[in-house]
């Protein structure tokens, strides 16, 4: 044991952490040798975020070990971890917002000229440092914060969800540059729920379930089936049956349609947008960051006013004002971002309650048992685990993300516009989410949903607009929506855009060959507009 | 048998579940009766003789803050807050004063009737002015406190006024048994009457749902500018009530407001209710203004010098709240 401890540069054993009756990580451990890539996998609530805590020094553990090059250690803060070789970028980017990038550098000491460096290679090289953090876009930010652990230079890297909601071209370039960190003596330890970028980038893989270490793979061909197994434990048939639905519902054409949008443009964000969308469908929105989406969906549900263009609903033009009139119309809004979206201390039922007991009269006493009928219902039909309900806060992310939805489901819906509703929670919900949303569709219920995972399109969508530049450049059904198909016209007809698994299969060549001609069999220049 | 059993045991595990959670809920409250009870019991160890009339007198002396702290919760809890509530209070306990001065009892209903109405007028103008001008609420509430006070003495520029009857009757002495002081019942019953409708309403929920998150509320059909309006309108209802005590109590009208704004805020704050809004109700600042008021009676018992005395009040304010968050930290870690 002594031995092998000595070789790695990472070592946590028997790691555990409850917080009051809710066991967080019973037993966890993580051994991460140097120059490797490793996964950490687990669905929610598997343990995965509250490790991470404890690496990096938010969170002490109850019991267990951490050993950094053979050295018992435990960091008591971020800034200690960070001393300690230890640094992590997650999903929000930790800069502060009203100060611009320059002073957040300094902030955190960070070396310019090795910031620049990294900033360069990560594709960001036309930075202004003396903007506000405020003012950059979301992606950007998240490459800054990149560069910023990368011009530390640490031992270990810890990426927890970084390439999360990361346009198709940045995530390439982001894994191009950690993959390249593999061989030298440093580590990263990277988290996300996209397996094909823990197939690409990673040597080996850990599994958490319920809060153990479940396994210890290594990434090779076909080694995803053995992780996705892992981390589930016995349910895997769920796909199946989604995709089944999806077959079984197409061809709702002829039908009037729920919801029309024509020649919708929002300044210069968004550009003569039109499309319908059906009653008991699910029409996917793709779109790289930054395309118009927001916007979009903004005005579909009555936050934003479109600066021209008309839309419909049953047939009848509409003119939202506030949210509150999109809602009296059945167009209801799903957030990618449950913080925007729920009152994190007031109870499961209050959060419920919130729109339908404001939407039926604005003056009336609340009926509450009829409330708790159907709160209780729509707990139900979302499988909510509802056992820490008093404070919304308290539940994991992916039951928070069922009692966003189940707001709505709760007072029945007409149309539900779904913002990248399975951003950052784990498989097991996301697949619950997938079936409920055909189920509404099924109901006679109409879904718009933008996803920033282009397999759902195939999972669950019936057919997808593709936006680019603020336009709708394509339309493809489901049959056709694999996700080159959509990722080229989600780059608008760039035959020569290279694919992320394209560029995956490249580095594996060329760090396979030394040196590699990097030839991608040129794609098909494929004419998504020919079909209609 | 078993058909039959199983939903009375799911009701009765519901109704333990509900317990459960309303003590859970309600701890904070609970900590503050609990700390309630030790202080009268010190009380009564320093002070043998207090009895029936140091809990009228209590009673009195704490209905005014009682209703202005339900002032300020209210308006916490939507996310605001209200800097403005003394100067209400001042302006409300003026006008009637003035009015009610050589008048019938009848009269004096009317009166009462129209300060009330008069409440709510001044907390509407408070919450459009935060919500259409867009200046920061402590600082429109700031202003509109220097308006308030100086409508007061243009009003009655000195001490002045009279109250009826039956007004002051109603604050003094006791109801039926000598222990229930009327001061206490009163406040009971106004509480009761405006918050208990309103907790139970959806614009109760609204209140809430703008305090924890405002975008959340806003995406969920909220009218979030009427929603605080609303917020402003209930706590100048409540400063009218406390306005109205003041002229029940003293039986005049004093032009010039009393420490109620800020002390109105340190008893939202000893009550549990959170500053940054969409937590806690308005039993708890009033249990805690009954706290402050006992612990001020207690240091004139031990003959503390008075500034010394709010030295002390300022420290076990900090203590108390100190203390309570620790409480609830460890339990939320174990």
């Amino acid at each position: 044991m002594t031995l092998t401890t000595t070789d790695l540069l990472l070592e946590a054993t028997g790691i555990s952490k409850t917080y009051g009756a809710v066991v967080a990580l019973k037993s966890a451990s993580l051994a991460v040798r140097p120059g490797e890539v490793h996964a950490l996998m687990g669905a929610n609530g598997a343990g995965k975020s509250t490790l991470v805590k404890i690496l990096t020094g938010a969170v002490r553990p109850d019991g267990g070990t951490i050993a950094v090059r053979g050295r018992q250690r435990t960091a008591h803060s971020p800034a200690e971890a960070r001393r300690g070789g230890l640094v992590s970028v997650y999903q929000e980017p930790a800069l502060i917002p009203d100060l611009d990038i320059h002073s957040n550098l300094r902030l955190t000491e960070t070396p310019l000229e090795p910031f620049r460096h990294w900033l360069h290679e990560l594709g960001l090289a036309d930075l202004d440092l003396s903007s506000m953090a405020r003012r950059v876009p979301l992606a950007s930010l998240r490459i800054i914060d990149l560069a910023r652990a990368l011009a530390i230079e640490p031992d270990v890297l810890m990426l927890d969800e970084m390439t999360a909601a990361l346009p198709a071209n940045l995530t390439e370039r982001v894994l191009e540059v950690v993959g390249r960190q593999r061989g030298s003596h440093r580590s990263v330890i990277f988290i996300s729920h996209r397996m094909i970028e823990i197939a690409a980038f990673c040597d080996r893989a850990t599994v958490l379930r319920e809060g153990e270490t479940v396994g210890v793979v290594d990434v090779t061909e076909g080694s995803e089936e053995r992780i996705v197994e892992l981390m589930l434990g016995q349910i895997v048939e769920d796909m199946p049956a989604v995709a089944a639905r999806t077959a079984a519902a197409a061809g709702t054409a002829g039908a009037k349609p729920r919801l029309t949008a024509r020649g919708l443009s929002a300044g210069t964000k968004l550009h003569e947008v039109s499309f319908d969308l059906y009653p008991g469908e699910v029409l996917g929105v793709v779109a790289l960051e930054g395309q118009g989406q927001d916007e979009l969906f903004d005005i579909l549900s009555g936050s934003e006013r479109p600066s021209s263009g008309e839309l419909l609903v049953d047939g009848s033009p509409v003119s939202f004002h506030h949210p509150a009139d999109a809602i009296r119309a059945g167009l209801v809004y799903v957030a990618a971002d449950r913080a925007e979206a729920l009152l994190m201390q007031r109870s499961v039922r209050e959060n419920i309650a919130l729109p339908f007991s404001t939407r039926i009269g604005q003056w009336g006493l609340i009926d509450l048992a009829g409330e708790r009928r159907t709160v209780d219902a729509a707990v139900a039909t979302l499988q909510i685990d509802a056992r820490a309900g008093g404070e919304v806060r308290r539940l994991s992310g992916g039951n928070q993300q069922k009692v966003t939805i189940a707001r709505w489901v709760a007072g029945g819906v007409h149309t539900m516009l779904c913002f990248d509703p399975t951003r950052g929670i784990d498989i097991r919900t996301k697949h619950q989410i997938y079936l409920l949303l055909r189920d509404l569709a099924e109901a006679g219920a109409a879904v718009l949903l933008y996803t920033s995972e282009l397999k759902e399109v195939q999972l669950v969508c019936d057919r997808a607009i593709v936006i680019f530049g603020g336009s709708v450049v394509a339309e493809i059904g489901v049959a056709d929506a694999d996700e080159p198909a959509l990722l080229r016209a989600a780059y608008n007809l760039r035959s020569d855009a290279k694919m992320p698994e394209q560029i995956v299969a490249e580095a594996a060549a060329a760090e396979a060959l030394a040196e590699g001609p990097a030839d991608p069999t040129a794609p098909q220049p494929t004419e998504p507009e020919g079909d209609r | 048998m078993s058909a039959a059993t199983a939903p009375v045991e799911t009701r009765r595990a519901r109704a333990a579940d509900l317990l459960g959670s309303a003590t859970q809920r309600n701890a904070w409250i609970l900590g503050l009766l609990g700390f309630l009870a030790l202080l009268l019991v010190f009380t009564k160890l320093i002070q043998p003789r207090y009895g029936v009339t140091g809990v009228q007198g209590l009673a009195i002396s704490v209905l005014p803050l009682a209703l202005a702290a339900a002032a300020q919760a209210v308006v916490v809890i939507s996310g605001g807050i209200d800097l403005s509530i003394g100067s209400m209070m001042a302006l409300i306990n003026v006008v009637a004063a003035v009015l009610m001065k050589g008048q019938s009892e009848e009269f004096g209903v009317a009166v009462v009737l129209g300060t009330l109405l008069l409440g709510l007028v001044l907390g509407a103008v408070n919450g459009s002015l935060v919500v259409l001008t867009r200046v920061p609420d402590i600082v429109v509430t700031l202003a509109m406190s220097f308006v308030w006070a100086g409508c007061a003495l243009l009003v009655l520029p000195t001490p002045g006024g009279g109250s009826a009857k039956w007004l002051t009757a109603l604050v003094t002495g006791s109801l039926g048994n000598e222990w229930i002081p009327k001061a206490a019942v009163v406040l009971v019953i106004i509480v009761a009457l405006v918050w208990i409708p309103v907790r139970r309403s959806r614009q109760g929920l609204s209140i809430y749902a703008i305090g924890s998150n405002r975008l959340a509320a806003l995406r969920s059909g909220v009218s979030v500018g009427r929603s605080r309006i609303l917020a402003y309108v209930l706590t100048g209802l409540f400063a009218a009530f406390a306005g109205l005590s003041l002229t029940a109590s003293t039986g005049i009208g004093t032009p010039v407001p009393g420490p109620y704004s800020l002390m109105s805020v340190a008893a939202v704050v000893l009550g549990g209710v959170s500053l940054a809004g969409g937590l806690g109700g308005v039993f708890g600042p009033i249990v805690a203004v009954v706290i402050l008021q006992l612990i001020r009676t207690d240091m004139t018992f031990l003959n503390v010098n008075t500034n010394l005395a709010t030295v002390v009040q300022g420290l076990i304010l900090i203590g108390v709240v100190m203390v309570g968050s620790l409480i609830q930290i460890r339990r939320a870690r174990s």
